[in-house]
């Protein structure tokens, strides 16, 4: 039997991994949007662990809309990702430097 | 267990944001099949849309309920914010509409985007279960990230809003991860019952522990969307980079909803733990306002100092959240609307001298100002010393109700800091002043406004001065929506 405690250690792994990529990752933006998605992966396995554990559906139908807006989002990142390699020739975060900070 | 009742009655007490809805599908349709003649009338009817939407949200004003199965709740609250928010962005349409002609931008998608993201923040300001709050969230966000990239040929813009996209997509991983932990000890989504979890006297230190865990997250992704340091390093880069009018759009309305997101979820669901984030707010204030006025002054782009100003403005908002008595609560919404007001004629100033060709975004180029346009210039200047804090204008009480406040709780340390940094802003914000009337530089100004943009600019400016004047009613107005 798999306890409601191993879920959140999954999770909680998850999310470190995705936060630790965004701010580790250095050379390519599609890694970039990978790591938001494991993030939202990490969130998704909380709720869907907590509303089993508690009997409470409510938590697995914000996951549907999570999986929704995580669609759209990544629908826009790769928009502004295609306008970036139009204006730059190239996706790397090492050009996105016009900009001080 | 969730309860899904619907009552067709209860769609009565969502009229605004229905209405907004209904009238962004009907005129994206309206501009996909006119002909080109016809278009110029897409930026008439989203004025029109937004007017009469917030007129219905003033309607709608005194009225009180929970709807949805309580996922959306109206009270006075909500309306005053819905009707602030379409009266600030309808003033900002207007200077937008203007910088768009100016450089070419003018795309109908551009007002449909942001009739999109005004109403995400109508249903953040209304959400009253962690599910609607984060829908309203993603529906701002979202539309926001699209209007910076509506500029896609300025390579800039393009870098703001990747930045802004990667930076708003983590903290909008952090609130959930929050939401997923509230969510998990308490078993509900809803603000209603969460608070009567959060304030059940026999939770557990273990429960206690838990709901802190998750109060942390929830902190740092608001945190994240106020721009409060140090989570602000997005904040500079992404109004240097961004076309004015979408730094302009964004330095002001989503900072009501994401007020309203901070009443919704610490004080209306978390509120017994606000000894809790207290703590942390007053680590966030405190450092916002020294970043903020310190870094501004070495700023020679004004859409970058403007940026590092709003960062140190954002700090006072959140030391009113610090007091944790409802007067603190109330002079921290008047001071968020009295910035507002001040960050749209400051960004207006800078619009208006916006010309076809020439893109004004250093301070520099309001050398010489009083010269070429004694008025605006008249404007700037009133904008500037309500912003460092000068009576008699809006920006001396609104800073004064919140350093009250802070002191009669007895944080008077932090009061003394606020008030040394805010004397070392004034630098900046003086320097302005006299680029404008003390530099003489024989470059022509030129400012070709419309009509109706100087007008209303005219008026931004004066109710700056004009509100000063009577400060107490708009206090006690803002006291009293809680």
């Amino acid at each position: 039997m798999i306890a409601l405690s191993d879920y959140l250690i999954l999770s909680s792994i998850v999310f470190c991994i995705g936060l630790a990529g965004i701010f580790i990752n250095r050379t390519n933006i599609i890694m970039l949007l990978m790591c938001v998605e494991l993030i939202l992966a990490a969130v998704n396995t909380n709720f869907i662990a907590f509303s089993y554990y508690g009997g409470d559906l409510a938590g697995q139908i914000f996951v549907f809309f999570i999986l929704t807006v995580a669609a759209a989002e990544v629908a826009i990142g790769l928009a502004i990702l295609t306008l970036m390699f139009r204006s730059r020739g190239s996706i790397d975060i090492d050009v996105t430097n016009t900009l001080k900070g | 267990m969730m309860n899904f009742n619907f009552n067709v009655a209860e769609l009565i007490f969502a009229l605004p944001e229905l209405f907004l809805l209904f009238a962004i599908s009907l005129i994206l349709l309206f501009d996909l099949f006119v002909s080109q003649r016809l278009k110029q009338f897409t930026y008439y009817l989203t004025q029109l849309a937004l007017l009469i939407t917030g007129f219905l949200a003033f309607n709608l004003i005194g009225e009180n309920a929970t709807i949805f199965s309580g996922t959306f709740v109206l009270d006075s609250l909500g309306s005053t914010f819905k009707v602030f928010i379409l009266g600030f962005a309808i003033i900002a349409l207007v200077y937008t509409r203007h910088y768009l002609k100016a450089h070419d931008l003018l795309r109908n998608e551009y007002f449909i985007l942001a009739m999109m993201s005004i109403l995400g923040m109508m249903v953040m300001v209304s959400g009253h279960s962690l599910l609607t709050l984060y829908l309203g969230l993603e529906i701002m966000s979202l539309s926001l990230y699209a209007l910076i990239a509506t500029a896609r040929d300025r390579a800039s813009a393009i870098e703001a809003a990747l930045k802004y996209f990667v930076l708003g997509a983590i903290a909008s991983g952090l609130l959930l991860y929050g939401m997923s932990m509230i969510y998990g000890i308490s078993g509900s989504l809803d603000i209603a019952q969460i608070s009567s979890f959060a304030s059940a006297s026999t939770l557990g230190s273990q429960q206690t522990l838990i709901l802190n865990f998750g109060l942390v997250f929830l902190v740092i992704g608001i945190a994240f969307k106020l721009g409060a340091v140090p989570f602000h390093m997005w904040v500079p880069d992404v109004y240097q980079g961004s076309p004015t009018s979408v730094t302009m759009f964004l330095s002001t309305v989503p900072k009501i909803a994401a007020i309203a997101l901070l009443i919704r979820l610490l004080i209306d669901g978390l509120g017994d733990l606000q000894h809790y984030w207290a703590d942390l707010f007053m680590i966030l204030a405190v450092l916002s306002i020294a970043i903020g006025s310190l870094v501004a002054l070495t700023q020679t782009n004004i859409k970058r100092m403007l940026a590092y100003s709003t960062i140190s403005h954002i700090g006072f908002v959140l030391l009113g959240f610090v007091t944790g008595v409802v007067d603190g609560y109330g002079a921290a919404v008047f001071y968020v609307l009295a910035y507002i007001l001040m960050s749209l004629a400051a960004f207006g100033s800078i619009i208006v001298l916006n010309r076809k060709g020439f893109e004004a975004d250093q301070i520099s180029d309001f050398q010489g100002l009083s010269k070429h346009s004694p008025w605006f210039a008249l404007i700037m200047l009133v904008v500037m010393l309500s912003m460092a804090g000068v009576p008699p204008f809006i920006g001396f009480y609104s800073k004064l109700f919140i350093l009250q406040q802070v002191v009669a709780q007895g944080y008077v340390i932090l009061a003394i800091a606020a008030v040394i940094f805010a004397v070392i802003s004034a630098y900046y914000y003086l320097q302005i002043i006299k680029t404008m009337y003390f530099d003489d530089v024989d470059k022509e100004i030129l400012v070709s406004a419309p009509l109706d943009m100087k007008v209303v600019l005219s008026i931004n400016g004066i109710l700056i001065l004009v509100v000063g004047l009577m400060p107490s009613f708009w206090m006690e107005l803002s006291v009293s929506l809680f």
